[in-house]
């Protein structure tokens, strides 16, 4: 995936792992792994990837289908995250994404023509662009503390979102439409496809040009970004705009997933699921830095808790706290301050890594990791 | 410059208050005031929400009913909070109407209020759910749904699915259950567990059991898991329709027939649920009838006639199996 940044330049003498354990994707990805593996005993064959009716089919398999909405929408959260704001709409344009692509699907005749396919996904798109033209424009331009001015359409626009279907769940029929979420290609599932694309788009959009600079910058320090040239404005309006094109793709999905569109209940609370993706995945919430592929590790680790859940027979009652001791455990190990408190120095000075977080290394160390910070990591 | 900025806040602030209470005022207001000043009977009627279609296919049958019945009827929407339903309750006992009826969102904390219509003198009907009062004297009758029975009614339509599919051999249940904690959850499961443990403690076991939170999405992503956990499960009781829909497309991804390797029983009787089973992808659906209307409007004119109705009024419902969903599938309004 990438190169450790190397915080140290003089040759140290410390060995390999140590040099792995202080890479920014080492945790989360250690924590995904045990996960999985904690499925194995309860589910036999849990890595056995068999063909079913012409497509691959196993664990692995739906962890990706099913997590494919929640990357999505993390992988947007994490650029708003990254200038320091916050998107609490994107469930609600999920909603509506899907409210208004399944009401004018189930309006055609020919429910499997392309052409209305096409037409539908554009509508409901839109209605997503336009959803985050609004929170940008509310954030950058009239300055409303994001968590409010986003708030506005997490309230509001599940009620659009029931509006347009009427209260009812809206069932289609439309073969091409449960492509994007529920069908596959190449064996695979097409979600996984869409996936792949969006983020090797925004790898590369915020990796190989200056875009994820100025990103971070804005969430650096925006005033300062604006008085040396960089249009704060635009940049927040862009990622907030992202953010909600990734909702709207998400929200496509979903509803073909299930064929189905639930106003009331599609995307309910993946906000939160997607900023704790984000977080995970190491991303500082105070912005200024942002690493996509921990976004998309931290989205797995979700899903693939969610269906540990589901497997090792959680009683229901029990779900959330199960969930919660998790996510505290993967946040705690997250910390270099408690790493070195636990581990004692092993663990502990990766904080050239990680952004924001407290360095407990020497005052050396800090020094590095400072310098460090404006480097840009390839995720 | 912060100023202009303060003032912007607050304006949209205030814009969207005045908004919201704008609206509450247009659900309750009517003409206000006086309590069936026309001979007519007067009912307050505060929902739950608009949360399932279910929840709506309700709120169409009151409002028709009540027109019916030629009723004034007053009716608010108190979207999912008990403090809303509180005000609603509060608000119909000033204006003075005849009789109030509500679905409570919750169980619990509903004394004070009702102790001031009982003040009034104003009977409460309950639809839907029941409460728990310190004071059994609060409410005058519950309308609705035995959720308890409904589970029973499930198991026995199990009974007779596993005949008719001619089953042989260990019968191993997935459940999916409602939202935790959920009153129809908690009884759906009780009654289910009920018939098991009476008549076949020895050849069914329910081998997982998950929460689906009555949705599609839901429902399908558990049945996904549980599909690759166990295997070998050849019978599902989903709490709801919508759930047991999801379930049915996680079932055909891992390549096994829904309704024939595994058979679904399911609750509600929604149209998609039908429409499902008509397609052989269910095998019996219990009713949950959200169409209580007519049989509400006809307790309330017994009420405030001062007749005695029962404690629990429990709404008409039926079972249907594959044979009769093609039959019952047209007259499905919800």
């Amino acid at each position: 995936m990438t190169t450790p940044p190397t915080p140290t330049p003089t040759p140290t003498p410390a060995p390999r792992w140590r040099a792995l354990t202080q890479h920014h994707l080492f945790w989360p990805v250690a924590v995904l792994v045990v996960l999985l593996l904690i499925n194995v005993p309860f589910t036999p064959g849990f890595f056995s990837i068999k063909m079913t009716d012409g497509h691959l089919y196993g664990s692995l398999v739906s962890i990706v289908l099913f997590g494919s909405p929640l990357i999505l929408v993390a992988v947007g959260m994490t650029l708003v995250i990254a200038t320091g704001g916050i998107d609490l709409s994107v469930g609600a344009v999920v909603a509506i994404t899907g409210a208004l692509t399944c009401s004018y699907i189930s309006d055609q005749a020919d429910q499997d023509s392309l052409a209305g396919v096409f037409l539908a996904m554009g509508i409901g798109l839109v209605a997503a662009v336009v959803c985050g033209l609004w929170n940008g424009f509310l954030v950058a331009r009239m300055g409303i503390q994001p968590i409010i001015a986003t708030l506005i359409i997490m309230v509001a626009g599940r009620g659009v979102a029931q509006l347009i279907t009427d209260g009812q769940i809206i069932t289609i029929n439309s073969e091409p439409y449960k492509l994007i979420g529920g069908g596959y290609w190449l064996t695979l599932p097409f979600s996984i496809f869409v996936v792949a694309a969006v983020v090797a788009i925004t790898v590369a959009l915020t990796r190989r040009t200056a875009l994820g600079l100025l990103v971070e910058s804005v969430g650096g320090n925006a005033e300062a970004s604006r008085l040396v040239g960089i249009r704060s404005t635009r940049i927040k309006i862009m990622v907030y705009v992202f953010c909600a094109l990734c909702a709207g793709i998400a929200g496509l999905m979903i509803s073909s997933n299930t064929s189905a569109a639930d106003g009331n209940n599609a995307g309910l609370w993946i906000e939160l699921d997607a900023i704790l993706a984000v977080v995970i995945g190491g991303t500082s919430l105070l912005g200024g830095r942002f690493s996509i592929g921990g976004t998309v590790v931290g989205a797995l680790v979700i899903q693939t808790l969610t269906t540990t859940i589901y497997t090792i027979g959680v009683p229901t009652q029990t779900n959330l706290v199960f969930k919660a001791a998790v996510v505290i455990v993967v946040c705690l190990l997250q910390s270099p301050k408690f790493r070195t408190k636990v581990f004692g120095g092993r663990f502990g000075s990766g904080s050239g890594a990680k952004g924001g977080g407290a360095s407990a290394g020497t005052p050396a160390d800090t020094a590095q990791s400072t310098a460090a910070a404006p480097k840009m990591e390839v995720s | 410059m912060l100023n202009r900025r303060n003032f912007l806040t607050a304006a949209v602030g205030v814009a969207a208050a005045t908004g919201l209470a704008a609206c509450a005022k247009k659900e309750e207001g009517g003409k206000g005031g006086s309590g069936g000043g026309d001979g007519k009977i007067v009912l307050g009627f505060s929902q739950v929400g608009s949360e399932s279609g279910w929840r709506s296919a309700n709120t169409t049958s009151v409002k028709d009913a009540a027109k019916e019945a030629g009723f004034d009827l007053k009716f608010s929407d108190a979207q999912q909070k008990q403090e809303n339903q509180i005000s609603a309750i509060r608000s119909y006992i000033t204006q003075g109407v005849d009789v109030i009826a509500f679905s409570p969102v919750v169980v619990t904390g509903w004394d004070a209020v009702l102790k001031e219509a009982k003040a009034k003198k104003i009977p409460v009907v309950l639809t839907d759910r029941s409460v728990e009062t310190s004071d059994d004297s609060l409410y005058v009758t519950l309308v609705g749904s035995d959720f308890t029975d409904e589970g029973r009614r499930a198991g026995k339509m199990l009974e007779k699915v596993l005949e008719t599919a001619g089953h042989k051999g260990p019968v191993k249940i997935a459940q999916l259950e409602g939202t935790t904690g959920a009153a129809p959850a908690i009884e759906r499961a009780k009654g289910f567990k009920e018939v098991m443990d009476a008549d076949h403690a020895s050849d069914w076991k329910i081998v997982v059991s998950q929460t689906g939170d009555f949705t599609r999405a839901g429902g399908k992503q558990v049945m996904a898991a549980f599909l690759q956990s166990n295997p070998d499960i050849n019978v599902l009781f989903a709490h709801n329709d919508d759930m047991g829909i999801g379930a049915i497309q996680a079932i055909e991804a891992a390549g096994k027939k829904p309704g024939k390797d595994i058979l679904i029983v399911t609750i509600d009787g929604v149209k998609d649920g039908f429409i499902a089973m008509s397609e052989g992808k269910i095998n019996g659906i219990v009713e949950c009838n959200p169409l209580l209307g007519p049989q509400l409007m006809e307790v309330v004119k017994k009420v405030k006639a001062g007749e005695k109705v029962e404690r629990w009024i429990k709404t008409k419902e039926g079972d249907f199996t594959q044979d009769q969903a093609k039959a019952a599938l047209p007259s499905r309004k919800y």
